[in-house]
């Protein structure tokens, strides 16, 4: 998948979960701060993630995606590695 | 010795399986409108019992998608009741200009059994893909005091947020204890009800077995018939009732339209069996004598009467024998029903439901019928409403009795305005 294809996925997974508007979703947007997705809502996006993606992202790695592109950046490592 | 304060109703909200508001309920109350209906749900397949009282109204569809995806159906219909009570009791405007103090405003919404479907969602998630498909959010979803918690984020009360649970007295229970916080002055407006969301195959079959639903293989709609001798067990319901209760003074402060007052409350325990009511129902009749005492109430002013009577063979003669054991001689003057033999029995809805039907009953002087009453019991001697019946102008009260697994008894007695 390329770059875009992940956000885009990623995008839509973010939109199920919490609400926010999948055009919003933009690399350099924070979870947090820019798209109100909250820590439990986090853990929500991220499972969806791994089941989407067929990666796996530890707990202890969530914290340090903190935009669309940390964790589009994570993904795209952990299956080109798998 | 001060006057005592007192408390008086404001507003009402309701979604249960006959409407998805209370002027609706009302109406298809009067009209003799049964709720019950088929599960067509394939994992009901297999169960001895395949009808329920489901919402008229699917919650999903009045919530916002992301916010309904957060609470547990039984959360969802809380939530729907108490706006629907909060916009009608015009407290909604107070809140939104700042004139009302959050500090002042408890929250007391029961639940029999809590977030259940979230709880059995998440362990089938966790068989089928592994711990990691738990939601993070389902101990925020399933915990039993989520209604009223998510009760107190939308209305900003701040006073005590209670979770009475007391199995299907529990709806009732919290507007008792609602109307014990306004009295012992911790708050002026108390948001009180009772919510389920129980129809899921676990909890319909774990009722099943242990014969308390009817079984009956008839037209859905004919199944609940509290004291009818073809009665045999209850038909499961789901919803929410909500009231707001607030202190004569606070209403009458903001010119507030008044439903009718909360003039007494009885809570008592059987101590007899978990799950059977004490067959002669002293328990129950306790609970009545008290609410009558609390209110100062002479029982021949007592018109109205929104039977517990679920439908069951013992519990419906249990709760005959309690009003004639409570109001004497009076017994037969009163105008008797059982909402449930239209919208099935809501368990720790069913006390909230059937309290906003008591006042809607006091406030338009009628009352609403009992249906599916052929052919009376005659261990039953009570004068029992099978069409829309008128209610006394005056001074009248109007009772509302509920009882629970646990022997727990909560009656509650209104007074017209």
């Amino acid at each position: 998948m390329s770059t875009e294809e992940i956000r885009a996925a990623l995008a839509d997974i973010v939109n199920e979960v919490a609400g926010v508007d999948a055009d919003d979703v933009q690399l350099d947007k924070s979870f947090v701060d820019d798209l109100d997705v909250d820590s439990l809502s986090m853990v929500e996006v991220v499972v969806e993630a791994e089941e989407k993606f067929g990666v796996t992202i530890p707990d202890d790695q969530v914290k340090n995606l903190k935009t669309v592109g940390d964790a589009v950046a994570y993904i795209e490592r952990a299956s080109s590695a798998a | 010795m001060t006057a005592r304060t007192r408390v008086v109703v404001t507003g009402l909200g309701t979604t249960n399986p006959l409407a998805g508001d209370a002027a609706t309920t009302w109406d298809r109350m009067l009209a003799g409108e049964s709720g019950v209906r088929p599960i067509e749900d394939p994992a009901f397949a297999d169960l001895p019992v395949r009808i329920a009282g489901t919402a008229a109204v699917e919650p999903t569809d009045v919530l916002e998608r992301v916010r309904a995806r957060r609470l547990d159906r039984s959360s969802q219909f809380a939530l729907i009741a108490a706006i629907e009570a909060w916009k009608d009791s015009g407290l909604d405007v107070a809140q939104q200009s700042g004139d009302l103090d959050g500090d002042r405003v408890g929250v007391a919404m029961a639940s029999g059994i809590g977030g259940v479907q979230t709880l059995l969602s998440n362990y089938d998630a966790m068989l089928a893909k592994g711990p990691r498909r738990v939601s993070p959010l389902a101990v925020p979803m399933l915990m039993a005091n989520a209604p009223a918690a998510t009760i107190s984020l939308e209305i900003g009360a701040r006073a005590a947020v209670n979770t009475p649970v007391s199995a299907c007295a529990s709806g009732n229970e919290a507007i008792a204890l609602a109307a014990d916080q306004i009295r012992l002055g911790r708050a002026d407006v108390v948001l009180a009800g009772g919510t389920e969301a129980a129809i899921h195959p676990l909890p319909v079959a774990a009722f099943a077995n242990m014969m308390a639903l009817s079984k009956n293989p008839g037209d859905p709609t004919t199944v609940s018939r509290p004291w009818d001798t073809g009665r045999d067990g209850f038909v499961l319901g789901e919803g929410a009732g909500a009231l707001v209760l607030e202190s004569l003074e606070h209403a009458e402060a903001r010119g507030a339209r008044i439903y009718a007052e909360v003039l007494g409350t009885g809570i008592t325990a059987d101590s007899h069996d978990i799950a059977q009511p004490d067959p002669a129902g002293k328990g129950g009749a306790r609970a009545i004598l008290r609410a009558l005492a609390d209110g100062d109430i002479d029982p021949a002013d007592v018109a109205h009467v929104n039977a517990h009577a679920t439908s069951t063979p013992q519990g419906d003669v249990a709760e005959a024998l309690m009003l004639h054991a409570t109001l004497g001689g009076h017994a037969t003057d009163v105008v008797v029903t059982s909402t449930k033999s239209m919208t099935g029995h809501l368990l720790g809805g069913a006390g909230a439901l059937e309290a906003v039907a008591t006042i809607l009953a006091l406030h338009h002087r009628q009352s609403p019928p009992t249906i599916n009453l052929d052919d009376l019991d005659p261990e039953v001697e009570l004068d029992i409403a099978t069409k829309p019946r008128d209610l006394p102008l005056g001074d009248i009260v109007g009772l509302n009795n509920s009882f629970g697994f646990g022997g727990a008894n909560v009656a509650v007695a209104f007074g017209s305005i």
